[in-house]
């Protein structure tokens, strides 16, 4: 029976289903026909599948064949099936033998070339997961689809590699000539010196870099307020160096979003915590993610388990910044398009840094700020209180002083910093491990007033506030919250009355000027 | 005569006998009217076929089966029709088959015969 039959992934968002690729053989005049949802670069696959053949020594054969992606209702996009396909059709036509349980995930150039597709390593997850851990890929994804433990990754260089493999007439086939791929071209370039980013770089702001580093512990959020020049930039950059390694989980998380993006192609699971600060003209698709068809990661996901810096915050568009409250809550993006919905992880650290007001000036006495308290105040409600209700540390940023970066001795490396932000990140994992909590930031209210609760000496200073309204019951939690991540990196088991009037500090800080 | 055209008569006859040594009768050949030609008339017990017989030298230019577009096919089934018509006759059905030869001059021509292409 002339029946072909291999095995793809197609990826929507992040999750990825198994779709099989079945192929027959009609006798009647030759067409290929291609069913099963396919977009328009996948319908492009008849083309190249036809010219690679050829090329690799094994034209298709000269009837009808029918290719049938199944699931068929599940749309599939991408041109990351035409491998998939020439295998089933070559077995169909007993070219090549039965190709079994195995998954093939690569692009075919015309040459018979295997060329690198995006989200190799999702696609890999998601057929492991499926039960299908034989999976043949090109040459470029190989180091990224044996990130996936318990997966049996084969790779070639072309099609005439892979049909030699799955017995095809070694007289037939055709094996292009060795070319120098991408990847070693590349390697053999010298890279460009990366000056790394260290928090001793930073001159003078003590008080900006221990809220830095209280952030850094703790996961909270940051909203630094301070004009031109002083710096919120420079420390907002340096907040990954001081970050925790990311757990095998998380680096797993995190490369296979990077996996899905437009930069190279992943060769090892990424440790470090990624850095995102996107311009604030960009648009709400490009932030929150989106874009046709199935909706794509935006740079809230690309900085999953890592930071989002919004720099000059209050110049985005008010709909992005609301639209990343529910991230900051969940964890998580769900993007719904009529294509399908996807659902994209975006547990990230937010920092934001704004102006005093429109024109910078407005800071200590606020000589040389001709912005009137109007057009102050319409700056700040740019960035709405219920986004700003989640930065739990509000921090004004002054100008350095001469006194700051002249012979003063020198300030904590980032290396001794992050130091003291695995200890208290330990102390944190430690105490909060049995609710399934890693971080400060985490912990939900009732857990704040139960089990963690504070002494009433303790928590005398912010008591007063909330007598007097000051602050809401939400600000309340996050006071309690800083106050703990402070205690941690202190050494101290829980936070004293000092702590909560330090952590109280760095939250009515939030009125500029 | 042009060699093309030749060589489709040589292969016209080609078809003819390996279709006959299958078991067709032909009874026509080369018909025309003001729709186009039919290459070769045939009956295959009640059944009408209609066949189209596609020659080349090599396959430098793609297989001579690639040459028959949907646009050929769709006549071809006209053509059917108007030839019974136009020989008052009556079969239980009709078909299109097509005839691939690749004749280089050199080696036994190759031939392949599909039926009820659609």
């Amino acid at each position: 029976m002339p029946l072909g039959r291999s095995y793809a992934v197609s990826l929507v968002g992040l999750n990825g289903y198994i779709v099989e690729v079945e192929s027959d053989i009609g006798q009647t005049l030759p067409a290929f026909v291609l069913l099963g949802l396919p977009d328009a670069s996948l319908s492009e696959a008849r083309e190249r599948i036809r010219a690679a053949a050829r090329n690799a020594g094994l034209p298709l054969t000269r009837r009808k064949i029918t290719v049938n992606l199944v699931p068929a209702s599940l749309p599939k996009r991408g041109s990351g099936f035409d491998l998939a396909i020439v295998m089933s059709a070559l077995a169909a036509a007993g070219d090549v033998r039965n190709c079994g349980r195995t998954v093939f995930l690569s692009e075919l150039g015309l040459d018979g070339r295997l060329r690198p597709i995006r989200g190799v390593l999702p696609a890999v997850m998601a057929a492991v997961d499926a039960g299908f851990t034989s999976v043949v890929v090109s040459s470029g994804n190989a180091a990224e689809a044996a990130l996936v433990p318990s997966a049996e990754v084969r790779s070639y260089d072309s099609l005439a590699e892979v049909a030699l493999a799955f017995g095809a007439d070694p007289a037939c086939v055709a094996l292009p000539a060795p070319q120098l791929s991408e990847a070693s071209a590349r390697a053999d370039q010298p890279g460009a010196v990366v000056i790394p980013k260290d928090m001793s770089d930073v001159a003078g702001q003590s008080e900006a870099r221990f809220a830095v580093e209280v952030a850094a512990a703790g996961a909270h959020n940051l909203m630094m307020v301070g004009p031109p020049g002083a710096g919120k930039t420079m420390l907002a950059e340096r907040l990954p160096g001081i970050l925790p390694d990311l757990t095998d989980k998380q680096a797993m998380e995190v490369t296979a979003i990077h996996s899905l993006g437009n930069s190279e192609f992943c060769r090892e699971l990424q440790r470090r915590p990624p850095f995102e600060s996107p311009h604030h003209t960009a648009s709400a698709a490009s932030i929150i993610g989106g874009g046709s068809g199935i909706p794509r990661p935006g740079a809230a996901s690309r900085a999953h388990r890592g930071v989002l810096f919004l720099d000059e915050a209050p110049e985005y568009q008010r709909r992005i910044l609301d639209a990343l409250r529910e991230p900051l809550e969940s964890g998580e993006l769900v993007l719904h398009r009529a294509a399908g919905t996807a659902t994209y992880p975006a547990r990230f650290q937010l920092i934001l840094a704004a102006n005093p007001c429109p024109c910078g000036q407005a800071t200590g006495k606020g000589i040389g700020c001709n912005c009137s308290a109007q057009q102050r105040r319409r700056y700040f409600d740019r960035m709405s209180a219920p986004l700003l209700d989640r930065v739990d540390l509000q921090l004004a940023v002054h100008r350095v002083a001469l006194q700051d970066f002249s012979g003063t001795a020198a300030a904590d490396t980032s290396a001794a910093v992050a130091t003291r932000v695995a200890a208290a990140r330990a102390a944190q994992h430690e105490r909060l491990s049995k609710w399934e909590l890693s971080t400060n930031a985490e912990v939900p209210a009732p857990l704040l007033h139960n089990d963690l609760r504070l002494t009433r000496k303790a928590t005398v200073s912010v008591d007063k506030k909330i007598e007097k309204a000051a602050i809401t019951k939400r600000g309340y939690d996050r006071v309690l919250r800083v106050a703990w991540t402070i205690a941690d990196l202190a050494g101290r088991s829980s936070p004293n009355a000092d702590d909560v009037t330090t952590a109280l500090l760095f939250r009515t800080q939030e009125e500029p000027a | 005569m042009r060699h093309k055209d030749e060589l489709g008569k040589r292969g016209e006859a080609l078809a003819a006998r390996y279709l006959e040594d299958a078991g067709l009768r032909i009874i026509d050949r080369n018909w025309r009217c003001t729709l186009g030609e039919i290459d070769l008339v045939a009956v295959d017990g009640a059944t009408l076929v209609v066949v189209e017989v596609k020659t080349r030298s090599s396959e430098a230019y793609g297989h001579p089966l690639e040459a028959i577009t949907p646009g050929k096919l769709e006549r071809l089934y006209l053509l059917a029709s108007r030839w019974a018509r136009a020989h008052d006759l009556r079969f239980s059905g009709f078909r299109v088959d097509a005839v691939a030869i690749v004749d280089g001059g050199v080696e036994e021509p190759v031939i392949e015969h599909l039926r009820a292409v659609s």
